[in-house]
């Protein structure tokens, strides 16, 4: 018959609307049963008994990722201390393969390198989340951050993270990746032992002479710590806040004429 | 800004514009029709966007359109290269007013990883005006739905009586970027013959 | 490789043609330029090397023991579609002066598309090529980007990592670095207003048959795309129409060239990996999958993989198949104006595989998972009982549903069938690869044919078809996910025990002098790379063998004498992606 075709797919396309209503139906009182509450708004995963697809209303429902979600590095320092993890050996700018990051190494009065870095930078724009930093970082001290809202209306410098911006304190890694951090802390007690065990001579390179890293950062959490769920204008300097966004519509592209 | 208070003339007497700036920016937000228009990877996650599970229709968005002339948002998904810049200005410029563009993942920012690329363009606001960028490569439906959101609070803070679009001073398209032994605007004419030849007398003074 | 083929006392096929091999080693046969047609026509209709795989071009310009007068040398991969196996590789030697070297189209029609490319970015001429022009950048293009004393506007240094990353690095826009403010340079002496753009190339037309019922009405050429929504991306074809019958067709491409190449050329060995999940974005696992492959022959034993990462490998890449053709088949099904339902229930159940992508790798696409010698990360029980909920009980069904409904479906058949006929021996000499080649009628799958990584283990079937058509292409794929899905049964259920990585991490690469191919089945067809290595942390010439980019020389001749809707479904099953065929 000609036509059934036609029949046949209409069908299919109630069959699929009907079948969400009823799947909804079945999850009264709430869809929410198995949801996460934070404050950014519920997290929730697809029910592995669910028939179809879920719909994620974002932005009240948000999608409960994967520990190993990756999306643009963050830095991590110490909360108890103030001081960086990173100890600008330089791997992570190496082995970035598009060459994003930018590290500027600390300096003494003398002219020493101290292995701290005084200005770190991240090119958003540039970025391409391979998360190669996070993964071959020795130190633990550079990670992939959950965070993807990060839209602004202005990508240079808004788009060009320094230290201050990428800085997170560690506890806000511990809560993103929980069994890495507890597998990574597991990891430094054993070594930790291990070298207590072997002799007082101890301590080695690093660590326990480092000066304590600029005392503002504890004073101030970095934002991404503060708001995960915030965005990147927001945080901006209060100039930014006031100003309207730039007006789009202004014919000239300014990045040409310049 | 030095027209800040210029009405248009059928809105003179009309003391309600405030709450026609809200009607206005509110109906528009929900109804900005994005341009099927995909360049690159962030095309699938917007594709995804669209799709069951983050469903664009939620921000009256389900309609994209082909046509520029039917869309108000352009959502430039993924690496503008030197041979596609020529013709994604041109669809601007059949877009009608008023029109967004939202710049989504690196590529389409900041020519991302393949900046270095020969055949690549630096960030899409080397040509066009961007309304909001979103970065990650590619961004996930979650963050391209962010971004959406932050357009739609731009929209929402535009008066009617500022906007660039009613008026007649307002030059109305952008110069194509034309394909030579480079991409060049034929705006920069001048400046690009003045470096091309002064490299060439430059050379002939050492040699 | 060919290491089987060459021994030094006597050359292969020294007899027969007479002065035709130079010279050969262990990567490959040298060839005499000017009998390559010969020693070609003879290898293919008489030793069954009937399958141009890959043309590529290498620039040794500062390469050790490599003079100007060997400057640059032309691969050709041959393999055998019968018997399978490993094939050989030929190479001709051309000097700096006069690049020059006689087309194979003639043997191999699918060296069309392959010559050009090697054309555009080397600059070599390939004598007898119907329509040598340009294909990835524009006509009027300075230079040819892919040789080694061509330098990008944004050039910093040979080869990654940049110095001025580190320790002294304080960030630059990249744009402040060029007069131009911009990724952009101009030759000398170039002025602006004196310029001409080149004129759009016309398809060469096909006259329709003498005899036929064929009514002739004005030629008219039709542009379509780059912005077309049936273009899968910003793909352009350029219709000669007579009437609304295609007479000739010129496909367009490189509106999303990246130069993947180049910028392989500057990263690390291992930086390359993340780039390659960008070729083919719908598959990246695939992609990693052949990029490892392919250095892991140059790293010999280091690189040999555990047994449980051979699997992880297996399992991400036949999920990727699955993705892959559910995203083909639904979006077919969008050209034949079915607009966005079918594809949405399409790809449904790719949002969950994606979601098991992104609890192993960390991002839904762009998995960036497989390395050198193993995969990045262990998957838990978790992510195990997940990945066999999901295989075991919703993906069967999913098929069964795409069965139910397309396959006797009536608009599918009436588009379809008959649509876009591709005979077995033109599939072959055009170098159609993947379902496009299956579908043909030619049971050639990698897997099979040249099993790589742990497929010999496993059950499969290779699924072939002999409609030559459009729905043949469509019923291939379908027939693939059910394979796969078998394929997945078997490999979770097996998956042992045991370390992910062949020894530590590390983030340099320390591959020995010498050249590999390495090629999947990839979703979309053979991908292969091809890696030159000079010994260094970097490649000296990374090549992608992309089929999407090579299934494309059947574009123009499945199209004549079909109607101009027909074009768009034709197009749509050979199912191209566009980072993949642009690079």
């Amino acid at each position: 018959m000609f036509g059934k075709g036609i029949i046949k797919g209409l069908g299919i396309t109630l069959r699929h609307t009907a079948a969400t209503f009823i799947d909804d139906m079945a999850r009264v009182p709430s869809r929410y049963t198995n949801a996460i509450e934070t404050p950014q708004g519920k997290l929730l995963r697809q029910p592995p008994d669910s028939k179809g697809l879920f719909t994620i209303q974002y932005p009240e429902e948000k999608r409960e990722l994967p520990e190993n979600f990756r999306y643009i590095p963050m830095l991590l320092y110490d909360e108890k201390t103030g001081k960086d993890r990173c100890t600008a050996c330089g791997i992570c700018a190496k082995v970035c393969p598009p060459q994003c990051i930018w590290i500027v190494r600390d300096m003494n009065e003398q002219g020493k390198p101290i292995p701290r870095p005084s200005e770190f930078y991240i090119d958003a724009s540039i970025c391409m989340s391979c998360g190669f930093c996070a993964e071959f970082c020795p130190f633990d001290a550079i990670k992939m951050n959950h965070d993807y809202e990060m839209a602004t209306y202005d990508r240079f410098p808004g788009l060009v993270f320094d230290k201050e911006e990428l800085s997170v304190p560690t506890s806000y890694y511990a809560s993103l990746y929980p069994s890495a951090w507890a597998a990574e802390e597991a990891a430094r007690a054993a070594k930790a032992a291990k070298k207590a065990a072997r002799g007082k001579k101890g301590g080695g390179a690093g660590g326990a002479r480092r000066k304590a890293a600029p005392a503002k950062r504890t004073a101030a959490p970095a934002r991404k710590a503060d708001a995960p769920a915030s965005s990147k204008a927001e945080a901006a300097p209060p100039q930014d806040e006031s100003k309207a966004p730039p007006d789009a519509s202004s014919p000239a592209p300014g990045g040409s004429q310049s | 800004m030095a027209n800040e208070n210029q009405v248009p003339e059928e809105l003179q007497q009309n003391v309600f514009v405030t709450s026609i700036d809200f009607l206005y920016n509110w109906s528009r937000k929900n109804s900005m029709w994005p341009m099927l228009f995909g360049l690159a990877c962030c095309a699938i996650e917007m594709i995804c966007t669209a799709a069951g599970r983050y469903d664009l229709s939620r921000f009256g968005m389900e309609v994209m359109r082909p046509s520029p002339r039917q869309a108000d948002l352009m959502i430039v998904s993924g690496t503008v290269t030197k041979k596609m810049a020529p013709i994604i200005v041109r669809l601007y410029n059949q877009m009608a007013e008023p029109r967004y563009v939202l710049s989504m993942g690196a590529c389409a920012t900041g020519g991302g990883p393949f900046k270095e690329g020969y055949n690549v363009v630096s960030g899409i606001d080397k040509y066009l005006p961007v309304d909001v960028y979103v970065p990650g490569c590619p961004p996930t439906p979650e963050a391209l739905l962010y971004g959406i959101l932050k357009l739609h609070e731009k929209v929402q803070r535009q008066s009617i009586r500022t906007v660039p679009w009613y008026r007649k001073d307002t030059p109305r398209g952008i110069t194509i970027p034309v394909l030579g032994p480079d991409i060049f605007l034929p705006d920069r004419a001048d400046e690009i013959r003045q470096i091309t030849m002064r490299q060439e007398t430059s050379e002939e003074i050492a040699s | 490789m060919t290491e089987s083929v060459v021994t030094t006392s006597s050359l292969p096929f020294a007899d027969a043609v007479p002065g035709a091999v130079l010279d050969a080693d262990q990567w490959g046969i040298i060839v005499n330029p000017d009998k390559l047609v010969e020693l070609a026509q003879y290898l293919r209709d008489h030793e069954g090397f009937d399958y141009l795989s890959s043309l590529t071009a290498v620039d040794y310009l500062g390469f050790k023991d490599r003079t100007a007068d060997d400057r640059f040398e032309i691969v050709y991969h041959l393999f055998d579609t019968k018997k399978g196996g490993d094939g050989i590789v030929l190479k001709v030697r051309l000097p700096e002066s006069k690049p020059e070297v006689d087309s194979l189209v003639k043997v191999y029609p699918g060296a069309d598309l392959q010559e050009r490319e090697a054309y555009d970015l080397y600059g070599i001429k390939f004598k007898g090529h119907p329509r040598l022009r340009r294909i990835l950048l524009w006509e009027g293009f300075h230079g040819h980007p892919m040789r080694k004393d061509w330098k990008e506007p944004y050039y910093e240094a040979e080869h990654k990592p940049y110095k001025s990353r580190w320790p002294v690095g304080h960030y630059q826009w990249a744009e402040d670095r060029v007069p131009w403010g911009d990724n952009i340079n101009y030759p000398k002496g170039f002025d602006p207003d004196a310029f001409e753009p080149a004129p759009l190339p016309m398809p060469i037309i096909h006259e329709p048959p003498e005899g036929s019922d064929h009514i002739h009405t004005e030629r008219i050429v039709v542009n379509m795309g780059p912005q077309h929504p049936s273009t899968h991306g910003v793909f352009r074809m350029i219709v000669a129409l007579d009437g609304e019958t295609i007479v000739g067709l010129e496909p367009e491409v490189g509106y999303l060239h990246r130069n993947h190449e180049k910028l392989g050329e500057r990263n690390t060995w291992l930086g390359n990996i993340p780039f390659t999940d960008r070729l083919d974005y719908l598959s990246s696992m695939s992609n990693n999958f052949g990029y490892v492959l392919a250095v892991e022959k140059l790293l010999g034993d280091k690189g040999k993989p555990p047994e449980r990462a051979e699997y992880l490998r297996v399992i991400m890449a036949e999920f990727t198949r699955i993705v892959n053709h559910m995203w083909a088949i639904g979006f077919l099904l969008n050209d034949l104006g079915a607009f966005f339902t079918p594809a949405l229930y399409a790809i449904e159940e790719r949002e969950l595989i994606l979601d098991l992508f992104e609890a192993a790798a960390g991002s839904r696409m762009m998995c960036n998972y497989m390395r050198f010698g193993g995969v990045v990360r262990d998957v838990d029980e978790d992510w195990l009982r997940k990945a066999r909920d999901i295989v075991f009980n919703r993906l069967d069904r999913k098929v069964d549903e795409f069965d139910e409904y397309l396959t006797g479906n009536e608009i599918l058949m009436a588009r379809c069938v008959g649509v876009g006929l591709l005979s077995a021996e033109d599939a072959i000499a055009l170098s159609a690869c993947g379902p496009m080649l299956r579908a043909s009628g030619v049971p050639y799958d990698l897997r099979r044919a040249r099993p790589y990584s742990i497929y010999d283990r496993f059950e499969f079937d290779v699924v072939t078809d002999d409609g030559c058509d459009v729905y043949a292409r469509y019923k291939v794929r379908l027939g693939e996910i059910r394979q796969s899905i078998r394929i997945l049964k078997q490999a979770l259920d097996q998956i042992p025990e045991g370390p992910i990585m062949n020894g530590k991490p590390a983030y340099v690469t320390r591959v020995q002098k010498g050249e590999a191919y390495g090629a999947v089945e990839g979703p979309k067809g053979e991908l292969g790379f091809y890696v030159v290595s000079d010994g260094s942390d970097n490649p000296w010439r990374y090549h992608v063998r992309a089929p999407s980019y090579i299934n494309l020389n059947t574009l123009e001749h499945m199209t004549i004498g079909y109607k101009v809707a027909d074009s768009v479904v034709i197009l749509g099953a050979i199912d191209i992606v566009l980072g993949e065929t642009d690079r």
